[in-house]
């Protein structure tokens, strides 16, 4: 099992949500988060005063995944996610040793 | 026997008779007939309700007396048109304190402190009434002290303060509605000053810093520029020491509040973090809507200042939509030039820059003017808070001092440039061999003697409750924000869903 976290910009989650959907994953965590690489933030002036705002808004998919599908998962966010301008954000694949369902108390695999 | 008593009574009966009809007579003479006015004179006080003229004045004999006894419609009495514009006017200047200038502030600072604006606010209004009622009124508007810095102690607690018109300021206008327009005056003047020290100052320090302050600047100078035998009341008092003039308060209202709020500032000390921690609005949206409330309140502020419903009204009511408007759009088009955008703080504080420059010009200059104070109204403020502020490193946080002080130093000096004796026939009363010449010398002197004042006055009162309450809450406090330390509430509860 792989975790599969996705920093991604936020008028991109309904299409990888779907695009993910269709690859075979059946639920994630979505989080708003802020944040800055490469693109770093802007600038607002109000009168006098002007202030760099580093951090900007961006959404976290964090989805667990069975190992033989991650290829095929990671490939889809980042087809889904882009638009190729500075900011699209990033991937990460994370191993996970083991994961439980709580209702059943189901564990590794079927517990996705 | 008998006769004897129908004597007596006859005699008795006659006494009677001859006592009540002394009576009758004496009182006669004391109250005479009610005399009937003629059709003529009748006219004549309804012309004069049309041109907001005396109604009395032709019931005068050749002595210039009303004859005891003879009255018509008008006199003692509201005039229902002049009367009803101020009520409505009053009502639209405390519009622009509650909630206008509340938003206005409160949108411009941050979350954790916009329920200090506007218990401020609040306060403010609360507080000035009390002492308008009880002294303030009769300060700024009696005369029985007879002098030009002060008026009176003959309306204390509104005495003697009732419906009919009190002649020294209106023929046609109810005293109590006069005293009560501006009493919205005195209200949002003190709350200008919030600006400049918004976030970092304690709230009971503040109110009694306003109440000093009233007595201190805006009673007696309301007085001097206002007051029918005041010392800078160039239009209506002849034996005026300064022959200045303001229509709507440049100098009474923003000057005075704007450099009290600058000194305010710097003995208070910048916010702390300021100039490290980003500290932008945390709502541009309320800071607009309170802008909207300003600008239409301000025709009560600006065109109500005729005392009247009359054509001074109409032209005050022209030229504030004009120069509003210009410098609206002036101060946003410099935006776009200097720096790329053009922002809904550059379109809102333009147009409270140009209500503020011309409120002293507003019932005294034409339309075309009004124009070219709109242009100027845009550019000068906007420099004094763009580039004057970052220069000194004074932390006025809301740019009371670069709107009104600024621009109302600005107003004051362009109306004695402006002002003109066909728009207001006023001006021909007292001033008509210097408007249009040197009236701008006068406006000068107004200006210098306002500046002082304010100044003054201002460093010894906060110096005194600096030294005696504090000025400041304690550091961690002000963190925290002033919602919760002094309120004990807070703007913004967002519940989460669950």
């Amino acid at each position: 099992m792989k975790l599969v976290i996705a920093i991604i910009k936020p008028f991109k989650l309904e299409e990888v949500k779907e695009a993910l959907a269709q690859v075979g994953v059946e639920g994630m965590t979505v989080t708003e988060v802020k944040g800055f690489g490469r693109q770093k933030g802007h600038t607002e002036i109000y009168r006098g005063s002007e202030y760099t705002v580093d951090f900007l808004p961006k959404v976290k998919i964090e989805v667990v995944v069975p190992s033989e599908i991650v290829g095929q998962v990671v490939e889809t966010v980042v087809k889904f996610a882009k638009t190729g301008k500075i900011g699209d954000g990033k991937v990460f694949i994370v191993p996970v040793e083991d994961a439980v369902r709580i209702r059943t108390a189901e564990r590794g695999k079927s517990a996705l | 026997m008998k006769s004897a008593l129908l004597k007596t009574g006859r005699l008795v009966v006659l006494a009677w008779v001859a006592w009540f009809s002394i009576l009758a007579a004496s009182g006669q003479s004391s109250v005479p007939a009610a005399l009937t006015p003629t059709t003529e004179q009748r006219l004549a006080a309804l012309e004069a309700y049309v041109n907001n003229g005396d109604p009395s004045a032709a019931l005068k004999d050749a002595q210039g007396n009303v004859p005891v006894g003879l009255t018509v419609a008008g006199v003692g009495v509201a005039g229902p048109g002049h009367n009803g514009w101020m009520m409505t006017s009053a009502a639209l200047v405390l519009f622009m304190t509650l909630p206008g200038l509340a938003l206005f502030y409160g949108g411009l600072v941050r979350t954790k402190n916009v329920l200090s604006v506007l218990a401020q606010c609040l306060g403010i209004a609360g507080l000035v009434s009390i002492l308008w009622w009880a002294f303030g009124y009769s300060l700024v508007f009696g005369k029985n002290f007879g002098s030009g810095f002060l008026g009176g102690s003959e309306f204390f607690f509104l005495k003697g303060v009732n419906s009919a018109p009190n002649t020294d300021y209106a023929y046609w206008v109810s005293h109590n509605v006069f005293s009560m327009y501006q009493m919205m005056f005195a209200i949002i003047t003190p709350a200008l000053i919030i600006g400049a020290i918004a976030e970092r100052m304690k709230f009971s320090t503040l109110i009694l810093f306003v109440t000093a302050w009233m007595f201190l600047v805006y009673f007696p100078l309301a007085h001097m520029v206002w007051g029918v035998n005041g010392f800078m009341n160039g239009v209506w008092n002849a034996g005026a020491t300064i022959k200045a003039i303001d229509f709507a308060g440049g100098t009474v209202v923003h000057m005075s509040s704007g450099w009290s709020a600058l000194i305010l500032c710097l003995i208070l000390g910048p916010r702390v973090g300021f100039g490290k921690t980003p500290m932008p609005p945390h709502s541009m949206v309320l800071c607009m809507v309170g802008t909207g409330m300003l600008w239409v309140g301000w025709y009560g502020f600006n065109a109500g200042s005729a005392v009247a419903a009359d054509g001074i009204a109409a032209n005050a009511f022209t030229t504030t939509t004009l120069a509003t408007a210009v410098a609206s759009f002036t101060w946003a088009l410099l935006e776009k030039i200097s720096r790329g955008k053009a922002s809904v703080l550059g379109f809102c504080s333009g147009a409270v820059a140009g209500l503020v420059v011309v409120t002293p010009a507003c019932g005294f200059i034409s339309s075309t003017s009004a124009v070219l104070v709109g242009l100027l109204a845009g550019a000068v403020p906007f420099f004094a808070c763009t580039r004057m502020k970052a220069m000194f490193k004074y932390d006025d946080a809301l740019d009371t001092f670069g709107v009104h002080a600024v621009g109302g130093t600005l107003g004051a000096f362009i109306t004695g440039l402006l002002a003109n004796l066909d728009t207001n026939g006023n001006l021909s009363l007292n001033l008509k061999d210097i408007v249009g010449h040197t009236l701008w010398l006068e406006q000068l002197k107004a200006i210098a003697f306002t500046i002082v004042l304010a100044i003054l006055a201002t460093t010894g009162i906060a110096l005194l409750l600096k030294a005696v309450l504090g000025l400041r809450p304690e550091l961690e406090e002000e963190m925290q924000g002033l919602d919760l330390t002094d309120h004990g509430e807070e703007g913004y509860i967002f519940e989460q869903k669950s």
